[in-house]
């Protein structure tokens, strides 16, 4: 329909409405320009769509297990083979999808929104507002992300959702580092000079001048920390921190699978390619979005 | 005649370093004036102290008569509202020209926020096509009558400007001084301007401050200044190097 | 008058974009001697592409093509980049709009010019040295002993846009290409800088080619204009003769630029439709 690209090319827009779809279509349309990007997307879409269709696509369940056809290779019937209590590992990689899309979705919901937020504030007051923010961000920054998540781990017991809580807190403090740096960047900026002499609250100048402002490039950070996320909550579940038995999940695979790592190379082979690819789609697409997104260079002319 | 902007004695300084010395201004309402200097000479320091965002100062500011206090207040909003240089730098990058225009109406509480966008877009020369423009899709002057359009939104009666053409070429210059001319007789305006450039004064501006290291050397009519006819040393340099022939006073 | 030292015969800039290739520099053609040319125009009429399209400073995708562009004889267009090398700053300098961006800031301003010196030339110790100096005291810098020890950040932006006329200057460049050189600067300091390279230009018998958006001040300082409007040139004429220029853009501008001595009550607008400006 060449007339609704015309509708959202238009130069001059007639509603707020057009003006927005405008801006997301120029958007997609720099995204699928780059081939490693659209790769990137084509991954994510087939990591989305297998974990909502996972019962349709696993030929087996994923638990059942059946001893008399342990650690099979992989052949027609077994995908990728069995693993030592004769479950099918393809069956698990698919319903494991799950768990590792819940684990990306629930930390970036989680750590991403307090990293802006803090940082955004701490940014715009300075002063002792700055001082103790940043030093409890600090505090986190300063040690090692796997440590610091095996030690709230430990605190909470283990198990996927305090998984989940131990990365969301290791994470956000560099999130509060960026949206910090733009904020003083962009809180002497003009245009917010001039919401500030039209009275303007501060609350109102973060959130809705600040704020959008930081999001496009946490979105590009968040998206290319998916990969560390997914193989943080993997470390997890290796050291038998994170999701229990039996539960599916990649990294707890791999962990089960390096007892038979030498005569049986694809129980803990097949997770790991799977979070090789995962983590690359999310590395992918999270550098197409820095090219579409940064302002630096999608802003000019 | 009340006077618009009156400030008596005022020193600026940001944090420990003092940029301004005792400055004494008396501007009237409806009167155009020009703070002239170098850069380094206060003439900003000056704009901003009195639209409240250069907070540290001593000595008094009165708006239109009313004392102003150091921040930005509901009052002073109302009343004087500020054109900044950069007309990149001024607009929010992501933000249509629609809501750069409403969100004055939205902070205030003003209904009516399409009609009057529309309205100012009208009094500022701008076809209805840009309501939904980004900045990114305008020429350097199409966004300084957008940001001239949000000063305006809240109806002040006093507008500073800050070098609103320094960075616009000739011919657009042209048009926004005579936009801001124009706005000035229809909606009787008083201006306070900041430039380094004398010509543009000699055209908009009724009197001239000429300030040098924080203080105001001279106060000169226009008509002082398109003959050249200085007391101040300084003020006579400034003029020389603005291709004025020099006269001995 | 001498013999040309830079030749330009239909130059054009052309850079890729999603509608094709677009030229900004739309077949400019001109000869410089040991004279200053002035080149007016306003932003994005190719004024500055077309000066750094002389010294090949356009980057791939950009494209630059001409049927002829001689300097001293010798056409740049074919000559391989470390012959261009040695050519640029040797014998034609540019000076840039704003020496923030120009100066490496963590060298010292004496070894930054000295270095330009050496570059091309090989000398002993005390004479770079005495050279420097004596340059610092050619775009009027008092003291120039301590100046030359000072880092970038430490001069005013007037003392900074001098020190980058002296590190242009110090090679004893044929040409110099100064691309707004002034327009960083206050008013007062913006003559004193001319003033110090219309000096040493017309002192040394060089050619300048003086880019800028200011007519008057091109006017001031130069012997020919050329006015550029979206990549051509539109009117070319002796300084002297700016106020009798015939083409109506040329005209358009100066009527619209206010004068010191300013009576007007609305100043005249160019009316772009008539030559398809932008």
């Amino acid at each position: 329909m060449a007339t609704t690209r015309d509708w959202l090319l238009a130069d001059s827009p007639t509603s707020r409405t057009q003006a927005g779809a405008g801006r997301l279509y120029r958007l997609i349309l720099g995204l699928l320009s780059n081939p490693l990007t659209v790769l990137g997307l084509f991954i994510i879409a087939v990591l989305v769509t297998t974990a909502i269709f996972a019962d349709l696509i696993a030929p087996y369940s994923p638990i059942r297990q059946n001893l008399s056809v342990r650690l099979q290779p992989p052949s027609w019937e077994y995908l990728m083979g069995t693993d030592a209590l004769g479950r099918d590992i393809f069956s698990r990689v698919v319903h494991g999808s799950r768990i590792t899309l819940t684990i990306v979705l629930l930390v970036a919901v989680i750590a991403a929104p307090v990293g802006l937020l803090v940082g955004a504030i701490s940014g715009y007051f300075g002063g002792w507002v700055d001082r103790v923010l940043m030093g409890v961000t600090d505090i986190f920054l300063s040690m090692p992300k796997l440590i610091l998540a095996l030690a709230f781990v430990a605190a909470l017991g283990p198990g996927i959702n305090n998984a989940i809580i131990a990365i969301a807190i290791t994470t956000w403090p560099a999130y509060a580092r960026i949206a910090r740096a733009e904020t003083l960047v962009l809180r002497n900026s003009e245009f917010i000079a001039a919401v500030r002499l039209q009275g303007g609250s501060a609350a109102r100048i973060i959130a809705r001048h600040i704020l959008p402002l930081c999001t496009s490039s946490m979105i590009i950070r968040v998206t290319l920390d998916m990969a560390g996320i997914i193989l943080t909550a993997a470390g997890l579940g290796f050291l038998g921190l994170g999701a229990q038995p039996p539960m599916p999940e990649w990294g707890a695979m791999i962990a089960t699978g390096r007892d038979y790592i030498l005569n049986q190379w694809w129980v803990a082979t097949m997770p790991g390619i799977a979070i090789v690819i995962v983590s690359l789609g999310f590395c992918f697409l999270g550098d197409g979005l820095r090219d579409v997104l940064d302002p630096k260079n999608g802003e000019s002319k | 005649m009340t006077s618009a902007i009156f400030l008596d004695n005022v020193s600026i300084s940001y944090g420990e370093t003092p940029i301004t010395h005792d400055i004494s201004l008396d501007i009237a309402e409806g009167e155009s004036f020009a703070l002239v200097g170098e850069s380094g000479s206060g003439k900003t320091t000056v704009l901003r102290a009195i639209a409240g965002l250069a907070p540290e100062w001593t000595g008094t500011i009165r708006l239109l008569g009313e004392k102003r206090g150091h921040g930005v207040d509901r009052a002073s909003v109302k009343a004087c509202q500020m054109v900044f240089q950069d007309p990149y730098g001024s607009l929010h990058p992501r933000k249509t020209v629609d809501t750069v225009l409403s969100e004055p109406l939205a902070i205030h509480g003003i209904g009516n926020r399409g009609e009057r966008v529309e309205e100012m877009l009208r009094a500022v020369g701008l076809d209805r096509r840009f309501r939904f423009r980004f900045p990114h899709q305008m020429s350097g002057g199409q966004r300084q009558r957008v940001a001239i359009a949000r000063a305006l939104m809240l109806e002040p009666k006093v507008l500073l400007l800050d070098e609103p053409t320094s960075a616009l070429d000739v011919s657009v210059q042209a048009e926004i001084l005579n936009l801001l001319k124009r706005l000035k007789r229809e909606q009787k305006l008083t201006y306070l301007l900041v430039t380094h450039n004398l010509p543009v004064v000699s055209f908009l501006c009724d009197r001239l401050a000429v300030m040098r290291h924080g203080r105001v050397v001279e106060v000169a009519r226009v008509v002082q200044l398109r003959s050249g006819d200085f007391s101040d040393p300084y003020a006579r340099e400034l003029y020389a190097a603005s291709g004025g022939e020099s006269v001995s006073v | 008058m001498s013999a040309p030292l830079l030749e330009v015969d239909n130059l054009r800039v052309s850079f890729p974009t999603h509608q094709g290739r677009v030229e900004v520099v739309k077949g400019i053609s001109f000869t410089l001697g040991r004279e200053r040319l002035g080149i007016v125009g306003e932003s994005g009429s190719g004024k500055s592409m077309t000066g750094r399209a002389i010294l090949r400073l356009i980057r791939p995708p950009g494209r630059i093509t001409a049927d002829r562009l001689a300097f001293d004889g010798t056409d740049l267009l074919s000559l391989p980049e470390r012959k261009m090398r040695a050519i640029r700053g040797a014998r034609i300098s540019m000076v840039m709009q704003d020496p923030k961006f120009s100066l490496n800031p963590v060298i010292t301003v004496g070894e930054q010019i000295a270095e330009a010196l050496k570059v091309h030339a090989s000398l002993p110790r005390g004479e770079v040295r005495g050279r420097v100096i004596s340059m610092l005291e050619a775009v009027r810098i008092n003291d120039p002993e301590r100046v030359a020890r000072l880092y970038p950040h430490e001069v005013s932006g007037g003392m900074g846009q001098r020190i980058m006329i002296a590190m242009m200057l110090i090679p004893e460049p044929d040409l110099l290409i100064a691309d707004e050189p002034t327009s960083a600067l206050d008013v007062s300091v913006q003559a004193q800088v001319l003033d110090i390279i219309d000096n040493l230009v017309t002192g040394k018998g060089m050619g300048l080619i003086l880019i800028s958006h200011d007519l008057n001040l091109v006017a001031r300082y130069c012997d020919r204009i050329l006015v550029m409007n979206a990549g051509e040139v539109v009117e070319s004429c002796k300084a002297g003769e700016l106020e009798n220029a015939s083409h109506p853009y040329t005209r358009g501008l100066l009527a619209a630029m206010p004068r010191l001595d300013e009576t007007r009550e609305e100043l005249p607008v160019l009316d772009r439709a008539g030559w398809g400006g932008t």
